[in-house]
């Protein structure tokens, strides 16, 4: 290859799953959270200030919602994070209380930097 | 109680081994194996040979037989089934009572069920098939040092296969140009790079030197991506105690995972290795050199079915499996088979996928199924629905051989996966629609669309040598 057509790959800050992708639509993300309810886990939110964002342990909004099978109601919970933490990254999990782990785990909103 | 007499000479093995009336116990540990017997030998003769000659039982009656009692110790062949569509072998089902091995001992257990009985006379060709493990045995067993749940938490990866690559060339670069091929992987997206099996520690590249430049390239790319990363650095060597060595340097230079060869470094090395990882709180990746040898032959050998369970007794985190569309053997249901066998609790019997026992797992960890070989971006769809989320997708040339290097090829690995795992969670059959799916995700990025364009045309389609038995 010419490499003048050879492109240069700039390293990125990424976050994990699907932080290859862009933004994720509402309707992507709803589809997400019907996902992760079809599987029988729990949605749970957590949110970080993106200089700590590599620590474990990022703080839990409220607590996980158990039994939710409402599409809006987990959207409208990551929504009102994101609004009381506007320059937090937030992030939707999915707890899998068979495997005890998290079936799911992606940033669905970025924090302002 | 009938008085037994010494009685000297040669007795038939079937008057002793071949009870078809026996009802296996719990606690037994349970063999099938594909017998096929030198032509006039009778079936019955052949099984209660194999249970003798892999128990208790030698050719010749001795008195110090006396001493003790075998009824309770010898194996047993209690059932014998056709082998659909082939007529010259059979199955032949043993049990072994579970006093007969040591505790904890995977070593113990094959030296007698794949011991002396391989080179029998009266067999043309034995293949053990598959083996129950016995719930009380598994427990006596340290198993995966951390498993699939503590890997994803310490790493923080969930939802999704993860991505790696083998470093290429396999051999030959100096420790410094290595450690760049390394860095430049994670940095573009991938979630851990591998040594190749046989690199160790050549004159072009010591060990120690590259343990070095890799631990200074994980810990760069994850400085800069946020992202966890590893690189399985192998401490297969010539004694456990180099290996022990190395071992405790990749700890030290901050690898959180290391790589050891189970067939050619052995089990009591692997179960050692396991033992120090669990202690050392490292992740460690199993290859399998060697397997095809001792696998691949349909009527002789051990399954890798056989290997796959003894590997999760002994211990590893994460076991090649084949790939089934890249470039090494493997068919898809019997792969499938053992892809359960390493990461689920209880696996039911499936003859279909070649499972011949039910097998109960009970609290010991699962393995990452490793999918590595000859595969590529296009392949992405079919790998993440064959393999599911727990497993390690591997593309070596499928990384580095990107027009653009290493970097761009691991984001266009990464790109697709995601796309993959994304559309199938939105409920699209993904292998069906693969080109769509990897279509629309290289619109927005040009690592994923050069990959395409390179690998357009790569198949591997030959026929599997090794089938499931089907009339």
């Amino acid at each position: 290859m010419q490499k003048t057509q050879m492109g240069d790959f700039q390293t990125a800050q990424t976050l994990e799953t699907f932080g290859f992708l862009p933004k994720l639509t509402q309707d992507e993300v709803y589809d997400q959270i019907a996902y992760l309810i079809a599987q029988g886990w729990t949605p749970a939110i957590e949110h970080e200030h993106p200089s700590r964002s590599f620590d474990h342990y990022w703080t839990m909004w409220k607590l996980p919602f158990f039994g939710e099978q409402d599409l809006e109601s987990v959207a409208a919970e990551l929504d009102a994070c994101h609004r009381a933490y506007p320059d937090h990254h937030v992030r939707l999990t999915g707890y899998d209380n068979y495997t005890q782990s998290q079936g799911v785990a992606f940033v669905v909103y970025e924090g302002r930097t | 109680m009938a008085v037994k007499t010494y009685d000297a000479g040669v007795k038939e093995y079937r008057d002793m081994y071949w009870t078809p009336d026996y009802v296996p116990l719990d606690t037994d540990l349970l063999a099938c194996f594909k017998c096929t017997g030198q032509p006039g030998v009778p079936r019955e003769e052949v099984a209660a040979a194999v249970a003798a000659e892999s128990s208790t039982g030698t050719w010749s009656t001795v008195w110090s037989e006396l001493l003790t009692d075998l009824e309770y110790y010898k194996g047993r062949a209690y059932r014998i089934e056709d082998v659909p569509g082939d007529k010259e072998s059979f199955y032949a089902f043993i049990a072994y009572p579970i006093d007969l091995f040591e505790e904890g001992s995977v070593v113990n257990v094959l030296t007698s069920l794949v011991g002396n009985v391989f080179g029998f006379k009266a067999l043309r060709h034995l293949r053990l098939e598959d083996v129950r493990f016995p719930i009380a045995y598994i427990k006596t067993c340290g198993g995966p040092p951390a498993g699939i749940q503590l890997e994803r938490d310490r790493l923080n990866k969930y939802g999704r296969p993860l991505l790696g690559a083998t470093i290429k060339p396999k051999l030959g670069l100096s420790a410094k140009n290595y450690g760049r091929a390394v860095y430049e992987c994670l940095r573009g997206g991938l979630d851990m790079t591998k040594d190749d099996e046989n690199v160790n520690s050549q004159p072009f590249m010591r060990w120690r030197d590259r343990f070095e430049f890799v631990g200074e390239a994980i810990q760069k790319a994850q400085q800069e991506t946020g992202e966890r990363k590893g690189h399985y650095l192998n401490v297969t060597a010539p004694d456990p105690e180099q290996m022990y060595e190395r071992a405790e340097f990749a700890k030290e230079v901050g690898s959180p995972i290391i790589m050891h060869d189970f067939l050619t470094g052995g089990f009591t090395a692997n179960t050692g290795l396991a033992k120090w990882c669990r202690k050392n709180g490292m992740l460690l990746h199993i290859h399998r050199a060697m397997h095809a040898v001792i696998d691949r032959h349909p009527k002789h050998g051990i399954h890798f079915r056989v290997l796959a369970k003894c590997l999760r007794l002994s211990g590893g985190d994460h076991l090649h499996t084949g790939t089934v569309v890249g470039k090494l053997e493997g068919d898809r249901q019997s792969t499938l088979g053992f892809v359960d066998q390493l990461r689920e609790s209880f696996v039911p019997e499936d003859r279909s996928r070649g499972v011949f026992f039910d097998q109960d797992w009970g609290s010991l960890p699962g393995v990452f199924a490793v999918a590595s070989g000859g595969i590529h971006v296009w392949h992405m769809p079919a790998l993440v629905t064959i393999f599911g989320d727990d497993s390690m997708l591997q593309f070596g040339g499928g990384t580095q051989g990107h027009p653009w290097g290493n970097a761009a090829g691991a984001a266009a690995n990464r790109v697709a996966l995601e796309a993959s795992v994304k559309a199938r969670n939105q409920g699209r059959e993904i292998e069906k629609e693969a080109r769509d799916i990897l279509t629309e995700a290289a619109k927005h990025s040009p690592e994923l669309a050069i990959a395409m364009e390179t690998w357009k045309e790569i198949k591997f389609e030959f026929d599997t040598v090794d089938k499931l038995d089907v009339g």
